[in-house]
């Protein structure tokens, strides 16, 4: 039996599709009661005032507590898990990020006060009895902005508002030197646009302090419940982390903004002991749009030499990342270690150099959102190729064929040492490209763009071939780059004395499947059916340690170390067997479930050792009962998974409307254990990346206020706004972790939002080389970029 | 996302309605979709004291042919309509409007009079019963009235409906044999309103536009019939070019919107290019 490779149907869809998934907001525990945080409606203003005794005196109303009881209470603000450094070796600015804010707010749907009462609708009646004064003062929201003379200040000890500055690469001066003597130079100045994470499922926590053991749980809604509960008990609680527990139980989509500590999870602990009963707060959609972790927000000038035959010279970029009011979790690293990192690219560049400021502005926080740093990366650096191709009148293919850094396989070969900090694993990048243009049969498909041409109708063609970085890992790297956490993951297998597996992991699925992938792993590797296996996830009392699920890591990194448990299963299992079958270690052979003397057919299954270990009579002497093993793994490197998008679009000449007629993927993710999974993880990404591209993004006025603060004003890409999808893979294996898997869940949404604006640009040429297609490409936009002077 | 307090009242008839909304200090609200009230409802930017539920109010939900007008009554969801064989048959750009709004969830619920009776200006079916000729009945507890579409919707989400009275039919004339009808439709990208939409009723005789009714949603702050695209057809042959002078008259002289999608200028384009391309669907 073979389960890898194979497209076994998810075993977890059964509960989630019959309406049995549990979530943090089914919960309900007794006497539980129900928290309304009131939030800003400013978003930049001194609170001159709180008069809460009116809604304290509401029927129903439990507790009301504010910024004061907060701090009166010695609670730290939520921390920062990644510090970046100035260019000047100073550390970054880190203003407090306090639970409930006393004296000044710094956005929109900054948390005040919470209520909590015996029920929802109480709690809400409650708010609109807090009366409270502020003195509004101006805001600051674009980062370019923030940083000149005179911009409102968000923070009294971030001068300019910036958070850091950073740079990486070639220095300066060389890369200076490299674009003046480039034959061409292409030049974008680009905005990657703020994104709203939009997972189907609100954030929720539900805070429990049980007196009679003196011990918390909170339930929440995270993609990792371990560094939630680290983050939360030692840096701003200060509880003992073996006093709490944390649970994550079904969680519907993160895309990033479920990997970060929230004020909400500590407030429910903290004030659940106060009160002495149990609360629940679950955040409502339009809360979701205004304080989930939003993603994106750079504005960026990127210039690309290249020489006369069209290979590139050099790369410099400049960019101002916006970080919002406070720096959520893995802020600092999103826009510098995710993105800095990345700007190699496919290509063969010698000379790169990246320069960030780090900005604070009065807006929601802004972090890691599917992909985090590397599709801003990915953007930059394939508008650059498909522009530069256009201004010097060579295809935007042959240009990518020009400058792909050759293959190489990581073990026969060395890796490739970037002039950017990585060094990639393996990778052999043009039958990627070669295939997409198979796919879409490209020369016809020029002949076809020609002739709608002379009808009057734009059809255009955009490419993009992406690498990435993801199993975010290791350790070493990560802490030498400011990681505050170390980036590896834990599993424990335990075999049951009947022969069934409890596989206990550190990952954490909101979406992902790992319950199916993960058992098929286990099933091969054992011998045995999918069935015998349990994988348990997100309970931090069951798991001993996890850094969650993010960043594509959790087969490569989380399922690399449930292979090592296996490992060290199979080890003892081979001593227990040689005893029962009194044969020599070496003469065994683990096959189907069972071992085997070879040459014989003396053997003796995975289940009857199971047996043995815990009922250890006839047992080899001094061995330890029982089969039950745990390990970290820690990766030797990141795994570059990389691949080629391309877009086909046609553009309605009158009203400026975008319609993707096609898109071709076609991705390396390295071996693959769940094609179906694979395939969906693609899907969904791609759905993500051309969102951005085409309908999503966050936007606020002059005044702080949020613009696109529900679905009615924020355009999620929906079934009808996309083609049937075209994917393909190829396969270059990790070398470094033992199932040579490089991750899949981000790269649909990393490779295809530049491909998408690239196929815009080019339908465009009749109007010229237009490079100024800001995303999201409404049809307002083009129509403006079309008829612009 | 939690509504104020209010009382739920669901109505089994339109008399018993108009008693449940004649409640002395009680501001009461008519729900029958509920698109647009519970959104309202939840965001507390409306407090009604009770809610009357009309949409299961069986003498309400109706498409029959009656004389030479076909009448809708008001709680017929929009998949009704656009299921309706007899209006397809007839005046088919009813249908077709209705397939046009929200997504299969929207429609099944939300109703034509719920809709008319809100008046948002970027909804679809004002501008349609507009081009229609279309009449509304009204009913409250002193009895019945009947006003033309053109009297029905005053502006910015404002009509003649009056406190205690509740659409109850929507009557739309049938049109001369050779009419032909459509609704074309410029969506926002996130709530799938018309930025612009554009209701074409074109009667061609003999090769001349003998009838020519067009109306906007979306463009101004409330639905327009646009005369000056009117005008400028009647009597004129069914041309190509004829259609794209028209349609070059649209939307002047009336106060365009202007918001995040589609600034003032770019709204008025797309007014031009959508009364084109309904014209041509019908006279083209």
């Amino acid at each position: 039996m073979t389960y890898i490779g194979q497209s076994v149907k998810r075993v977890e869809d059964k509960r989630f599709t019959t309406g049995k998934g549990k979530y943090t907001d089914d919960i309900k525990l007794v006497g539980m009661t129900h928290a309304h945080i009131v939030r800003s409606p400013y978003a930049h203003a001194i609170i001159k005032s709180i008069d809460i005794d009116t809604a304290l005196a509401h029927p129903g109303v439990v507790a009301i507590f504010t910024g004061k009881d907060i701090a009166a209470a010695g609670i730290n603000g939520v921390p920062a898990g990644w510090q970046v450094n100035f260019k000047d070796g100073t550390t970054m600015k880190e203003p407090p990020h306090p639970l409930l804010v006393a004296d000044r707010v710094k956005h929109v749907g900054d948390g005040i006060a919470v209520i909590i009462a015996e029920d929802l609708a109480t709690a809400r009646d409650a708010a609109d009895l807090i009366e409270i004064d502020y003195e509004v003062l101006p805001c600051v929201t674009n980062p370019a902005e923030a940083v000149k003379a005179g911009a409102p200040q968000v923070h009294d000890n971030a001068p300019n508002n910036i958070c850091f500055d950073w740079e990486l690469g070639n220095p300066k001066a060389e890369v200076d030197a490299a674009i003046a003597a480039s034959h061409h130079v292409t030049r974008l100045d680009l905005v990657n646009q703020r994104m709203a994470p939009n997972a189907i499922e609100p954030r929720s926590a539900i805070g429990h302090y049980d007196d009679s053991k003196d011990k918390f749980t909170l339930y929440t809604t995270s993609q990792n419940p371990h560094l939630t509960r680290l983050l939360m008990c030692a840096f701003v609680l200060g509880i003992p982390e073996h006093k709490v527990q944390v649970v994550a139980p079904d969680v519907g989509g993160g895309f990033g903004s479920k990997i970060f500590h929230y004020i909400e999870e500590a407030l429910v602990i903290w004030a659940s002991k106060q009160i002495g009963r149990p609360i629940k707060w679950t955040s409502t959609r339009s809360e979701a749009f205004l304080t989930d972790a939003h993603g994106r927000d750079h504005v960026t000038t990127a210039e690309m030499g290249f020489d006369k035959e069209g290979k590139v010279t050099a790369l410099r970029v400049s960019t101002f990342a916006n970080l919002g009011a406070y720096l959520s979790t893995f802020a600092p690293a999103v826009p510098t270690y995710l993105h800095g990192t990345l700007l190699q690219g496919l290509y063969t560049t010698p000379k790169i150099h990246v320069d960030v400021t780090a900005v604070f502005t009065h807006t929601n926080a802004v972090d890691a959102y599917r992909g985090a740093g590397r599709p801003e990366a990915t953007y930059l650096l394939e508008r650059l190729m498909d522009t530069a191709a256009l201004e010097m009148g060579m295809d935007p293919a042959e240009l990518r064929f020009k400058n792909f850094i050759p293959a190489f396989d990581g073990v026969t070969q060395p890796g490739y040492q970037t002039q950017v900090a990585l060094q990639y694993d393996s990778g052999n990048y043009e039958p990627v490209l070669e295939r997409g243009l198979e796919m879409v049969g490209y020369e016809n498909f020029r002949k076809e763009q020609a002739e709608a041409r002379k009808n009057g109708k734009l059809l255009g063609i955009g490419f993009s071939t992406y690498i990435e970085a993801c199993g975010i890992a290791p350790s070493a790297v990560v802490g030498a780059l400011g990681a505050r956490a170390g980036l590896y993951e834990s599993a424990q297998v335990r075999v049951q004395p009947t022969g069934k597996v409890s596989v206990f992991t550190g990952s954490h699925s909101h979406g992902q499947g790992h319950e199916t992938t993960f058992a098929q792993v286990v099933a091969d590797r054992l011998g045995i059916a999918m069935e015998d296996i349990d994988i348990v996830h997100g309970d931090s009392d069951s798991v001993a340690f996890g850094m969650g699920t993010y960043g594509s890591r959790s087969l490569a990194v989380g399922g690399s170390a449930i292979v090592k448990s296996i490992d060290k299963v199979l080890e003892k299992g081979a001593k227990i067997a040689a005893h029962k079958l009194e044969a020599a270690e070496e003469d065994l052979e683990y096959a189907g479930g069972r071992w085997t003397v070879k040459g014989t057919d003396k053997s003796i299954g995975f289940g009857d050792i199971a047996l043995t270990a815990y009922v250890p009579h006839d047992y080899p002497a001094g061995l330890e009962p029982g089969l039950d093993f745990s390990s970290f793994y820690d990766p030797t490197n990141f795994t570059y998974p990389f691949g080629c998008h391309i877009a086909i679009v046609e553009v309605d000449a009158e009203t400026g409307k975008v319609t993707l007629k096609r898109f071709i993927a076609v991705d390396d993710v390295g071996n693959v254990i769940n094609p179906m999974i694979v395939d969906g993880q693609i899907h969904g990404g791609l759905a993500q990346g051309i969102g951005q591209a085409m309908l999503e993004g966050v936007a606020y006025d002059a005044e702080g206020q949020l613009m696109t603060g529900s679905f009615m004003d924020y355009a999620m890409p929906r079934a009808d706004d996309l083609p049937s999808f075209e994917i393909d893979r190829k396969v270059t294996p990790c070398p470094h972790n033992p199932l040579g898997v490089k991750g899949a869940g981000e790269a649909g949404c990393i490779g295809s939002t530049p491909a998408v604006v690239n196929a815009v640009m080019d339908a465009l040429t009749p109007f010229g080389i237009i490079k100024n297609l800001e995303m999201p490409m409404t049809p307002q936009r083009v129509w403006r970029a079309m008829h612009q002077k | 996302m939690i509504p104020a307090n209010f009382e739920y009242h669901r109505a089994g008839s339109v008399d018993e309605a108009l008693s449940l909304l004649d409640q002395p200090d009680v501001y009461a609200k008519v729900l029958s979709g509920g698109h647009s009230l519970i959104p309202a409802l939840k965001l507390r930017l409306n407090q009604p004291g009770a809610l009357v539920d009309i949409a299961r109010i069986a003498e309400l939900r109706y498409i029959r042919q009656d004389g030479n007008s076909i009448a809708i009554g008001s709680t017929s969801t929009h998949k009704d309509i656009a299921n309706s064989a007899l209006l397809a048959q007839h005046i088919a750009m009813l249908p077709e409007a209705a397939g046009l709004i929200g997504d299969p969830q929207v429609r099944n619920v939300g109703t034509i009079g719920g809709s008319i009776a809100h008046a948002d200006p970027a909804a679809d079916w004002p501008g349609v019963l507009l081009a229609a000729d279309a009449e509304i009945v009204l009913r409250s507890k002193a009895g019945s009235r009947t006003l033309a579409a053109q009297d029905f919707f005053l502006g910015f989400y404002s009509t003649a409906l009056q406190e205690g009275e509740i659409v109850t039919e929507i009557r739309v004339p049938i049109p001369a044999a050779g009419t032909k009808s459509t609704y074309q439709k410029f969506m926002q990208p996130a709530s799938r309103f018309a930025i612009v939409g554009c209701a074409a009723v074109v009667q061609v005789s003999d090769g001349t536009c003998s009838m020519v009714r067009v109306a906007f949603n979306g463009v101004a702050d409330a639905c327009f019939r646009d005369v000056n695209v009117e005008n400028a057809l009647i009597g004129k042959a069914a041309t190509a070019e004829n259609i794209a002078a028209a349609a070059a008259q649209a939307a002047q002289g009336v106060s365009i919107l202007s918001d995040h999608y589609a600034a003032e200028d770019y709204r008025k384009h797309l007014a031009v290019v959508y009364a084109k391309r309904a014209l041509t669907v019908v006279a083209g």
